[in-house]
């Protein structure tokens, strides 16, 4: 029976993948701000097979509360299989242009939150010696784009952040999974006009199961996205900025 | 542009705000005109659309709440999928109480139109199996319905097209199963008499009856078909592979109807020719048996660019003898008819919804690419005979039926009209209100 943890979990990504874990029995713990919603599903993951749903109220920009919620969550376990932090925003790029302070703010959610919770979260489980830390990152991590770099950067700073991580952890046999989700339709995504590119939530939760399972470092997801992302990263810097993306 | 929504025979087309409805617990948005729930869009017509209008999508709500095992009991969103109920549920012993012949439903969907299945003789409608409902009202009132407490806010509700409120969450008593496999038998029959002595004679030993009939066949030949009856199997000692999931999805929109007189006679034919004994018995998986065009996704696009109509009726027992041979000569003579005819006897357990669609006698369904005026003209005449013999047309399946002929087959429209919510209206509703 697996521990699972999972911060953000009230994100459409994070709700299908908790499902995966529930259908095998796993014990989850699910940690988010919309405590209406993590009930709602944490009955539901129970009717799906979790033999056990706890719920944590969080604000991850909440920083002075991390250290009380991480003590909470591991009360009671042997330690945590799995832990999955998915929670993020997608920042209105112009708006953050003539605003340091969104900037400052929605950096924080997506990168500095992630990487303050991980500090923590890292020597847990180093202690324990066992384990996945996955993240889940962007494509937009890879490069930035004049459309949303400011969400681009965060992302490349949590990507970084890993793989620096996993150099550290794996000499303690724990797991560092970095995913790379492409567009996915999600609430996140609501008002973008969908095409032949975009995946659904349940498939990219199933890549993060089968990425997790197989103890991968890092997950495009869907698969064809490192192809792609691979492309666009050789373009040199003196071509792609008169490229409009 | 709006997006367009569709039904699933394609037809009509019409644009539409989408809205996602994604919390349970909050209020209904505020639409410009009108608004309607969408669940899965399996309803052929337009009684699952709203043109100009918003369409509140509710895929979304797709938690369970709570599953007793021991009782069969299960809670969840009306957003829920059939086919997600299956996968929980049959694993643990325990089937839908009732089911259409596709499992992609919503259980809201399938409550709206108090859906019905192979099981009618035994076990009513989907509504004699739900135990309690929530309807949201758009000023935010939660009315919590049952039997026993709104029981006329849930009989308004069972059946009532979506334009009561929303339905938000469901409670079900779910069917027990020993295993998710079904013995099945089908038999030949030379003509309708016999479909209706093979009913007859099977309804007290068979839990599933229903009959697939050669559309195309003319003559002596008339009304001649399949009957299949069967019954949920025991646990089968031997343990059998489950069944491949294998699935193919027409993706592309043929550019005119694969469906036309000569393909159609050709596939009744061998179909019916396809067996030589005159009866067979099988054990077959429960998808194969309940949900044999799910293996198929879209196979609604085979009928083209300009969609299909379908067209399901019932008459009365004191006619349908008389009746349904005429319907069935009818649309042999204008060989229009589909691949799938199906002709069923409901029992007589009395529905309960306000304009609930079963009702005793013979029910008839079946598919017409859409070819135009000529096809409208055919079902108009069907509805003629229909209408004579004191029947009904299935406004789940809908697309043209006159407002006339709709409150003739619904004498409870009125009363019903009292329970729409003001701010709930559709494409069916205003279409047969004219
Ligand atoms: C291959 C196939 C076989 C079928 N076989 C049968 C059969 O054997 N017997 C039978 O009875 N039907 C049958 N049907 C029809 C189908 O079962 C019904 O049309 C069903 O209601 C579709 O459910 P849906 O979730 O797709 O709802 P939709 O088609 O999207 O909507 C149906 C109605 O429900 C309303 N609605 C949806 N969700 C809610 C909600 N949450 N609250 C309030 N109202 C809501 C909508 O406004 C609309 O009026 C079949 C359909 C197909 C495609
Ligand atoms: N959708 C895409 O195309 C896409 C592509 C690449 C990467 N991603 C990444 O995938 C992850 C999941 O996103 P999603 O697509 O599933 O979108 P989503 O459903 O909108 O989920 C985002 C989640 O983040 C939570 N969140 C935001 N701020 C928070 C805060 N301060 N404290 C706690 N929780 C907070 C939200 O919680 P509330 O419910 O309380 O609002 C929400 O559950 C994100 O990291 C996103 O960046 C998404």
């Amino acid at each position: 029976m697996q521990n699972v943890l999972v911060v953000g979990a009230t994100s459409a990504i994070a709700e299908a993948t908790c499902r995966l874990y529930a259908a095998r029995g796993a014990r989850l713990c699910l940690a988010g701000r919309n405590t209406q919603r993590l009930n709602d599903m944490a009955d539901d993951l129970r009717v799906r097979g979790a033999q056990d749903v706890a719920v944590h109220a969080l604000d991850v920009n909440d920083i002075a509360n991390h250290a009380q919620f991480i003590e909470s969550a591991w009360q009671g376990r042997s330690g945590m299989d799995v832990v999955l932090i998915a929670h993020g925003t997608l920042p209105d790029q112009t708006a953050c242009e003539t605003s340091a302070e969104l900037s400052l703010q929605e950096f924080a959610t997506n990168a500095t939150s992630t990487i303050a919770l991980l500090t923590p979260i890292a020597n847990r489980m180093q202690a324990s010696g066992k384990g996945t830390i996955a993240v889940i990152s962007s494509v937009a991590g890879d490069r930035g784009r004049a459309s949303n770099y400011l969400y681009g950067s965060a992302k490349a700073a949590v990507t970084t952040f890993l793989s620096g991580l996993r150099q550290r952890l794996y000499a303690h046999g724990v797991h560092v999974l970095t995913i790379k989700p492409g567009f996915v339709d999600t609430p996140m995504t609501r008002n973008f006009k969908k095409g032949a590119l975009w995946a659904k939530p349940d498939a990219v939760a199933t890549g993060i199961v089968r990425a997790i399972d197989r103890k991968r470092a890092i997950a495009y997801l869907p698969g064809f996205w490192a192809l792609i992302m691979l492309i666009i990263r050789c373009v040199p810097e003196a071509i792609f900025k008169r490229v409009k993306l | 542009m709006p997006p367009v929504a569709y039904s699933w025979g394609r037809y009509p087309r019409t644009a539409q705000t989408l809205v996602d409805v994604t919390d349970r617990h909050a209020c209904l948005p505020r639409p410009a005109s009108s608004m309607l729930p969408y669940g899965n869009g399996r309803s052929y017509g337009d009684s699952c659309l709203n043109a100009d209008g918003d369409l509140l999508r509710t895929r979304a709500l797709d938690r369970f709440i709570a599953f007793d095992p021991t009782t069969g009991v299960l809670s969840c969103e009306a957003g829920v999928l059939f086919s997600e109920i299956l996968n929980l549920a049959v694993p643990q012993g325990w089937f839908l109480p009732v089911t259409p012949g596709t499992c992609f439903v919503t259980i809201g969907g399938a409550i709206a139109n108090d859906v019905h299945g192979k099981n009618h003789h035994r076990a009513g409608t989907i509504g004699h199996h739900v135990v309690s409902l929530e309807l949201l009202r758009s000023d935010g009132q939660r009315l919590q319905c049952s039997a026993a407490e709104n029981a006329d806010w849930f009989s308004a509700t069972i059946g009532g097209l979506g334009l009561t409120g929303l339905i938000t969450r469901v409670e079900i008593h779910l069917r027990r199963i020993a295993s998710p496999w079904m013995s099945t038998e089908t038999i030949k029959f030379p003509d309708v008499d016999t479909f209706f002595e093979l009913s007859a004679a099977s309804e007290r030993d068979y839990e599933y009856t229903v009959a697939w009939i050669d559309c195309a066949a003319k003559g002596k030949a008339l009304g001649r078909g399949l009957f299949s009856r069967a019954n949920h199997a025991p646990a089968l000692a031997d343990q059998r592979p489950d069944a491949p999931k294998r699935r193919l999805t027409m993706r592309v929109t043929p550019p005119v109807s694969l469906v036309n007189p000569l393909s159609l006679r050709a596939f009744n034919w061998a179909y019916y020719h396809r067996q030589r004994q005159p009866a067979w018995r099988a054990t077959t998986r429960y998808e194969a048996f309940f949900y044999p065009l799910d293996g198929i996704g879209q196979w609604n696009r085979m009928y083209g660019p300009r969609g299909f109509l379908q067209y399901q009726c019932v008459v009365p027992p004191g006619q349908s003898a008389s009746t349904i041979p005429r319907l069935i000569e009818c649309i042999s003579r204008a060989g229009g008819g589909s691949f799938l005819a199906v002709l069923k006897q409901f029992g007589d357990i009395p529905s309960l919804g306000m304009l609930s669609f079963p009702r005793p006698g013979t029910t008839l369904a079946l598919d017409f690419p859409n070819a135009g005026p000529s096809t409208f003209a055919l079902l108009d005449q069907l509805d003629t005979l229909v209408a004579a013999s004191g029947g009904a047309v299935y406004p789940a399946k809908d697309a043209r039926m006159s407002g006339t002929h709709f409150r003739q087959y619904f004498p409870g429209w009125e009363a019903f009209s009292r329970f729409i919510d003001p701010r709930f209206s559709s494409s069916f509703w205003r279409r047969v209100m004219e």
